[in-house]
């Protein structure tokens, strides 16, 4: 899992609510037994005509696409199935960061055993960046900030709050499973003692 | 004396190995694994990474139904699988079974189906258990009165390897369904009432505890169906507390324990109530009575209507977007909706109840010339039931095809499709944009509601139909 400490980039804005894994990558691509090249497959339908060729004017195929590490997406992202395919595809096309005003429980959980930062912001600071599709900004996880300078030149810091282990995992890129090897002790305790 | 505790604290408290401190999770002991084709191969690959074996193969419980055609073998014994990369997945989980050494209902075995069905068919699924599977309707055990729910493939590994999750407890909400279902509806309807109430984001950070005469009401199969759909209002995990009900249906089956330690088992498992007085993050009341048959409309699970309603008019514009998605216009009659594709099965609705339900609505009529009705059996085990009832026998003459066990049509990745722009009433669980097959339109609704629309070839419910026959 690389790690995330601080990131600055240009947001790519998804206005859509409810944005469910399936969309993020549909089931008929998960017959893969590894992830490899599935950032291919990001959004098929929405992206990708019936041959597989990019659909002309559809946001995820404009060039800046793959070069904005953060997407910024409708209320209650990631919602529906559970498959890891879904960070997954969103890192393999060039996503690092991932903001929305909710966000689905197990896709968050995915997320951040895989190297996907979520961020989850109030409402109305939610609706400002809804606003600033291409616009440039800040994720500082060491800080638990999101740095946005607005069209009236003020620079706001909105403070989020996650997981303090997983901002531990992901600042550092570790594996979760060192976590729990290293309560092996406890594991073999409880086992005994049902 | 102790503060009073939910049926959740009570699973939570009993399964944590490691207490949750303000910096780490807890770490959480599974008792049952459930692994499928789809999610699990990145799992095994991390236990051949670090040179491990799975922790406890005997708590770990295999089968295929996602990528597995539902017709039959040809000739050669070949099965018609969609791409050589499902053959590949298929054959993948055959190869870690064996080299790992889990139990795996294979092609062979009398007793394959979809995980949700299977489990508790075998008498895997017990009260009081800590169960997770690579699959977000992991939530259907929990009728039981365990701990279930769906994780992804990085935890699917950890589970493998170490028999934990690390998990941050959830907040708790309960719902209490007063009184009692009128006639006709069911426990999809019931479901579907409970996520359009909540919304679809409404469970999100939470586990749902079902109370209330109309859950307590429901047999085994009706409350593994609303706790299969606690997810799409987004809570991770839904249950029920065990009672005879319960017991009845576990009684006899092949992981039970047998005899007398049943009856010691049973006495534990009726502990497992909430006590009085437990405290929950959130309550809900809903009024049973009030609840009417429902079938979804737009391209989630909490937009839906009662049947005879019409649309309801767009009020944002993600709702205007679903209803264009659909082909639906605010305020028009879901009735005049003609339906190309019936899909009868799922984890949610394949149940044998389930396939005499929707049995008895055609029994003696037919599907409409234009429908294509498919119904799938949730497991072999539902299968052969079924079979020996003839029901079978009822589909194929009213000219519906009856298919091999699996997920089939509910998420199409085995090559059971919908069409583009075609509209299918289906038992199954998500109505997401091209869930069904790119450019598929799904209105979820109980088996019942979709034998009657394959019978009027639109949407229709039960009172749609001149004369329903009964108990023939």
């Amino acid at each position: 899992m690389k790690a995330i400490t601080k990131l600055t980039g240009p947001v790519l804005v998804l206005e859509q609510e409810n944005i469910d894994t399936d969309q993020i990558i549909p089931a008929r691509f998960l017959t893969a037994t590894d992830f490899d090249g599935i950032g291919d497959h990001l959004f098929a339908d929405w992206r990708l005509d019936s041959n597989g060729e990019p659909k002309p004017g559809h946001v995820l195929n404009e060039p800046r696409a793959p070069h904005s590490p953060i997407l910024v997406a409708g209320h209650n992202f990631g919602c529906g199935s559970s498959r890891e395919h879904a960070p997954h595809a969103l890192l393999g096309f060039g996503f690092r960061v991932v903001i929305s005003s909710q966000i689905a429980d197990i896709f968050k959980s995915n997320s951040q055993n895989v190297g996907l930062l979520p961020v989850v912001l109030e409402a109305d600071q939610h609706a400002t960046l809804m606003q600033m599709d291409g616009e440039e900004i800040t994720v500082d996880l060491e800080q638990c900030k999101v740095i946005v300078r607005t069209a009236d030149g003020i620079e706001h810091h909105w403070q989020f709050s996650i997981d303090p282990f997983a901002r531990h995992c992901l600042l550092r890129g570790l594996d979760r499973f060192e976590f729990l090897n290293q309560a092996e002790d406890a594991i073999v305790a409880y086992e005994e003692n049902r | 004396m102790s503060a009073p505790e939910s049926l959740f604290d009570k699973l939570w408290n009993s399964h944590q190995v490691k207490a949750q401190s303000e910096s780490t999770p807890a770490i959480i002991y599974i008792d049952l694994h459930l692994v499928h084709e789809v999610t699990s191969p990145q799992g095994f690959d991390l236990l051949r990474e670090k040179g491990i074996g799975v922790r406890r193969p005997g708590r770990t419980l295999a089968t295929l139904d996602h990528s597995t055609p539902t017709l039959p073998a040809d000739s050669n014994g070949e099965r018609p699988y969609y791409t050589p990369q499902a053959k590949r997945q298929v054959q993948t989980l055959r190869d870690n079974c064996r080299e790992f050494g889990i139990e795996l209902h294979d092609w062979d075995s009398p007793y394959r189906g979809i995980v949700h069905v299977m489990g508790p068919e075998l008498g895997a699924t017990q009260p009081g258990m800590t169960i997770v599977c690579g699959d977000s309707h992991t939530s259907t055990h929990g009728a039981f009165g365990s701990l279930a729910f769906g994780i992804g493939t990085t935890e699917v590994g950890h589970v493998l390897a170490k028999q934990c999750l690390l998990q941050n407890k959830p907040k708790s909400m309960r719902i209490n369904v007063n009184g009692k279902l009128p006639d006709g509806v069911t426990a999809k309807d019931l479901a579907l009432n409970i996520i359009r109430y909540l919304g679809m984001n409404g469970g999100t950070g939470f586990v749902i505890e079902y109370a209330g005469e109309a859950v307590r009401s429901l047999d085994m199969e009706g409350r593994m169906t609303l706790c299969n759909l606690t997810i799409e209002a987004g809570a991770r995990a839904g249950m029920i507390a065990p009672d005879e009900t319960t017991i009845n249906y576990l009684r006899g089956r092949a992981r039970v324990p047998k005899g007398e330690e049943f009856g010691q088992a049973a006495a534990k498992w009726l502990q497992l109530a909430s006590d009085p007085g437990a405290i929950y993050d959130s309550e809900v009341t809903l009024e049973a009575s009030a609840m009417r048959p429902a079938i979804t409309y737009g391209t989630d699970p909490g937009m839906s209507v009662d049947i005879g309603e019409p649309v309801p008019l767009a009020q944002s514009v993600s709702h205007e977007k679903a209803l264009h998605y659909m082909g639906f216009e605010g305020g028009q009659q879901m009735s005049e909706r003609r339906v190309d594709v019936v899909f009868i099965g799922s984890c949610t609705n394949g149940r044998l109840s389930d396939l005499r339900a929707a049995a008895d609505v055609i029994r003696g009529r037919s599907v409409a010339s234009h429908v294509r009705m498919l119904v799938v059996p949730g497991s072999e085990s539902v299968r052969r039931q079924a079979e020996s009832e003839g029901l079978h026998e009822t589909f194929s003459a009213a000219g519906a095809e009856w298919r091999l066990p699996g997920c089939s049509m509910c998420l199409a990745m085995n090559g059971d499709l919908v069409a583009p722009g075609e509209t299918a009433v289906s038992t199954s669980n998500r109505n997401f944009e091209g869930r069904q097959g790119s450019g598929s339109r799904t209105l979820l609704a109980s088996p019942q509601t979709a034998a009657a629309s394959a019978v009027m070839g639109r949407v229709a419910g039960l009172s749609d139909l001149e004369s329903l026959e009964v108990n023939r």
